[in-house]
């Protein structure tokens, strides 16, 4: 691999009894589009989540630009679950924004409108002038996870982790969403995405990771994305429906 | 009533009384945000032994002895809430619940061992249970205002950390907050406004004195910043009048009074707040049902003609 800006090493992670990740080894090079895909329970979240220092790492090392993530920090952008926050929290839709920018602006000091500027902008490159002062609990999910992404955008990272940004969504929102993923991707930034639906994985993502509780492939998905590695992934419950690209997971036996 | 206020001493229990409300006031908003109501009651009941135990010890009542003694008792109390939920299965509130009970019960059990021993009686140890401003002396209520006035600063300087701590602390670690950083510092001040204000307000009335304004304040904004100059203001203007009431009759609990004024600044809220009042739902929803009633009425006519 030429230019590998993630490495991870032998990472482990567990919650209380239970072993979710293990040797999990794997290289992502500069300005790819990644998806994260796996059965329920398999870890991708966590993953994430361990990269990010969010959750103790058993074992195992991560390096991102070959620093430890404490000096990398300022360079990547993370996108959480929508439902990691209380959005009946009393603020609206640019001053959540305006957050990502609060590394930029220093502790202890006050957003000029510089700020406030920049991160209007931003809403309204994800199609959300109009909901600017418009209080959180009152968006839509979409509207919500269009939100988040906007905050990350102003953060202007270099590398992103977004944890299902397109879990609930309008088709909408799908496409806005989309559509900054592969700007993001066009000027060079990395980004990784944890997604569900597999039907649209060979559309929006140049490389694709498979995750069961570890590294089933990983690969430009062109290449890999078969169903093989599909039902290596998820196990038996996979079945093809008509055409090759189109696969359901069956939650009844 | 003139000659009261007039009196320099009862004017300075006013304005430190005051200044322990807007403090409760900003952190309680803190503690609404967290979930974390509970936590303040159960820091302020675990606050009587330490308070009872300094006592013991030192054989007189050096306030800034029993505060320090309050706060360490608080912290055990705060440390054990947290060993508890992280080791066992036990959930967050039940061992808030566990401790206050635990802790109060030994409290009481230690007052009532103060209370017999030589000069226990007068110490006025009994006034931290329900709270007396009017017990304590210019070096208490000095101590009480300088430390409220601390803690508000703390809570106005980092008022955009306290914010994004509160809503999103993942991504605050993400961009570079420290969270274990936060914490101690949200420990710090929660511990400090309940140590401050427990002889004036008593332990077991302290945590309304947080929760009360944060709650009432919700009923009339959409913002955070607003939430907590309502809260400061709610909680300021429930310390003055409840200390004023306390004073106006002698020997009133100032505690009680307090939170009542508090009390009552929450039914009104409750019933006209602007955002989430009940009266403001109940016209808002008969304004849509004749809106509605009017559009089906025209479709009708319409529809006849």
């Amino acid at each position: 691999m030429a230019n590998p800006i993630i490495n991870v090493e032998n990472l482990a992670a567990s919650y209380r009894k239970n072993t979710v990740l293990h040797d999990v080894d794997f290289k992502v090079n500069a300005g790819s589009l990644t998806a994260i895909v796996g059965p329920n329970g398999a870890g991708k979240s966590t993953l994430i989540k361990t990269m990010l220092d969010l959750h103790p790492a058993l074992a195992g090392s991560v390096k991102f630009f070959g620093l430890p993530f404490t000096k990398a920090k300022k360079r990547i952008g993370y996108v959480p679950q929508r439902g990691s926050v209380d959005w009946e929290f009393p603020t609206d839709a640019l001053d959540v924004v305006t957050m990502g920018l609060y590394g930029q602006i220093g502790w202890l000091k006050r957003p000029s409108a510089i700020h406030k500027k920049k991160a209007y902008e931003a809403l309204e490159k994800m199609g959300m002038e109009e909901y600017a002062s418009r209080q959180i609990s009152q968006l839509s999910g979409g509207q919500q996870q269009r939100v988040f992404l906007a905050r990350a955008l102003v953060q202007n990272a270099d590398l992103y982790f977004m944890d299902e940004p397109l879990a609930g969504v309008d088709a909408a929102t799908e496409r806005a969403i989309m559509t900054i993923l592969q700007e993001l991707k066009s000027i060079g930034k990395t980004v990784m995405v944890v997604h569900h639906d597999l039907q649209t994985v060979t559309d929006y993502f140049d490389h694709v990771l498979f995750l069961n509780r570890t590294i089933v492939e990983h690969g430009e998905t062109g290449e890999i994305f078969t169903n093989k590695n599909i039902a290596r992934t998820y196990g038996g419950s996979i079945r093809q429906m008509g055409d090759e690209h189109r696969h359901v997971v069956h939650t009844f036996e | 009533m003139w000659s009261i206020l007039l009196n320099s001493n009862t004017g300075w229990v006013l304005l430190s009384t005051m200044t322990l409300g807007v403090a409760a006031g900003i952190v309680g908003c803190l503690t609404y945000w967290k979930r974390q109501n509970l936590m303040s009651d159960a820091l302020s009941h675990a606050t009587l032994p330490g308070v009872v135990i300094s006592f013991l010890f030192i054989g007189e009542k050096n306030s800034i002895l029993l505060l320090l003694g309050a706060a360490i008792s608080a912290l055990i109390g705060a440390l054990l809430i947290q060993w508890i939920t992280t080791s066992s299965r036990i959930s967050e509130d039940s061992s808030m619940g566990m401790i206050l009970s635990v802790f109060y019960g030994l409290g009481v059990m230690l007052l009532s061992i103060a209370n017999k021993s030589a000069g226990g009686n007068q110490s006025g140890l009994n006034s931290f249970i329900y709270g007396q401003a009017a017990s304590m002396v210019m070096s208490d209520v000095i101590t009480m205002f300088l430390l409220a006035l601390l803690v508000i600063f703390i809570m106005v300087i980092g008022f955009k950390e306290w914010k994004i701590y509160i809503f999103d602390p993942q991504f605050a670690k993400g961009i570079g907050l420290s969270l274990k950083g936060m914490n101690v510092f949200y420990t710090a001040v929660l511990v400090t406004t309940i140590v401050i204000g427990i002889q004036a307000v008593g332990v077991i009335l302290m945590a309304a004195m947080m929760i009360t304004p944060a709650v009432s304040a919700r009923y009339w904004t959409h913002s955070f910043k607003i939430m907590v100059l309502l809260a400061a203001a709610f909680g300021g203007i429930s310390g003055a009048v409840g200390t004023l009431i306390s004073a106006i009759g002698s020997g009133l609990p100032t505690g009680a009074f307090i939170v009542l004024v508090a009390s009552g600044l929450f039914f009104i809220s409750l019933i006209f707040g602007k955002e989430k009042g009940i009266l403001i739902h109940y016209l808002q929803f008969k304004m849509q049902q004749r809106v509605h009633l009017e559009s089906t009425e025209t479709l009708e006519t319409e529809g006849g003609r």
